[in-house]
């Protein structure tokens, strides 16, 4: 499934890089903990956080991530909105909480594991 | 020039998750006991019992440095230590004003100001465990703004320091240094100067860590020269 897909079907607001909505996704890992997510997401993650940090950005690029959701209607900061762009990273934002948006995008079929 | 042995963190009764033990005058006379010469009193989100510990020193030769470890809204823990009180009152304030919630005293402990002769004289109400609502970089930036020194806390452990929370030290914060629990963490990425301290939460860990700086007094300005290496003060590295 690509991201597209997620944003039209999830209906989430795209804050940066609207033009690399065909990237794949194969999986989901949420963390609001970075070092966490440097540890165990695997590339090709769709990422679900609060962390509006600017380091999201630097570590989605490093783990090869499709893009990065914030929840519960965070704004980016705008350092991170620039850092997204020069790094070509999705900056997607939904106004549901994590729990219930990981469930939805589970019942769309992004796993949380590869087997 | 000579060795100062400085503990620059160090709570006191008045965090959630300290022991009553942590008296302003208990403080003092522990600090004095383990060989210090400086303390830095950094109570979660608060300097209110910065006042009475420095009177609890007034008759012992111990510089007691008023400073706060604020929370950002990352939840990263951010040491800023400030050489005049106005300045500290004047932060304090502000992050007051950014800081909600109400503290439960049988969940999270109590939070007690405490007079020079460890007498109660309030029990703060705010939530001080909780996180403000400044980014990172705004709490550093306010720490500056006001002449303070910004450290972070604890760079070494997994929870509530910059590297947890955010993965890696972000480029251009600022930082006048980090702290790291124990020497063995060195050597850490970077360039940034690395003290060590306790954060004691508990009597007995007061001065069990400490940072040796080479300088010409036991001040805060003095420090932040050792900091930067300046005439010669610089911070000697390991126990």
């Amino acid at each position: 499934m690509n991201l597209r897909e997620i944003v039209d079907q999830l209906q989430l607001e795209v804050k940066a890089n609207e033009g690399s909505l065909s990237n794949e996704v194969t999986g989901g890992y949420a963390s609001d903990l970075l070092s966490d997510v440097i540890a165990n997401a695997q590339e090709g993650d769709l990422w679900v956080t609060l962390q509006t940090h600017q380091n999201t950005v630097a570590v989605a690029s490093m783990k090869g991530l499709a893009g990065i959701v914030l929840v519960n209607g965070r704004e980016p900061e705008a350092d991170t909105l620039k850092k997204a762009k020069e790094e070509s990273i999705p900056l997607l934002m939904s106004a549901l909480p994590s729990f219930e948006l990981i469930g939805r995008l589970y019942k769309l079929g992004v796993p949380g594991m590869r087997t | 020039m000579r060795v100062f042995h400085a503990d620059l963190h160090i709570h006191t009764c008045l965090s959630p998750c300290a022991e009553r033990e942590m008296s302003p005058s208990n403080i003092v006379r522990l600090a004095k006991e383990r060989g210090l010469d400086v303390i830095a009193i950094c109570d979660h989100n608060s300097a209110e019992n910065v006042p009475a510990t420095r009177r609890a020193a007034e008759k012992v030769e111990l510089t007691v440095i008023g400073g706060m470890e604020i929370t950002t809204q990352e939840e990263v823990h951010m040491l800023g230590l400030f050489a005049d009180d106005s300045s500290l009152t004047a932060v304090q304030n502000l992050i007051y004003s950014h800081l909600p919630g109400e503290n439960e005293p049988e969940i999270f402990g109590e939070q007690l100001v405490m007079d020079d002769e460890d007498r109660v004289i309030n029990r703060h109400r705010r939530l001080l465990i909780g996180a403000t609502d400044l980014t990172l970089d705004e709490v550093v930036q306010t720490i500056h703004n006001f002449g303070g020194i910004a450290i972070a806390s604890h760079v070494d452990r997994p929870s509530f320091s910059v590297t947890s929370q955010l993965g890696f030290i972000p480029d251009g914060l600022g930082l006048d240094g980090i702290e790291v629990s124990s020497w063995s963490a060195l050597p850490l990425p970077g360039d940034l100067p690395v003290i060590c301290s306790s954060d004691a939460h508990r009597s007995g860990e007061i001065g069990t860590r400490c940072t040796r700086f080479l300088m010409k007094a036991p001040t805060l300005p003095e420090i932040g020269m050792a900091l930067k290496r300046i005439n010669d003060r610089r911070i000697l590295t390991g126990q």
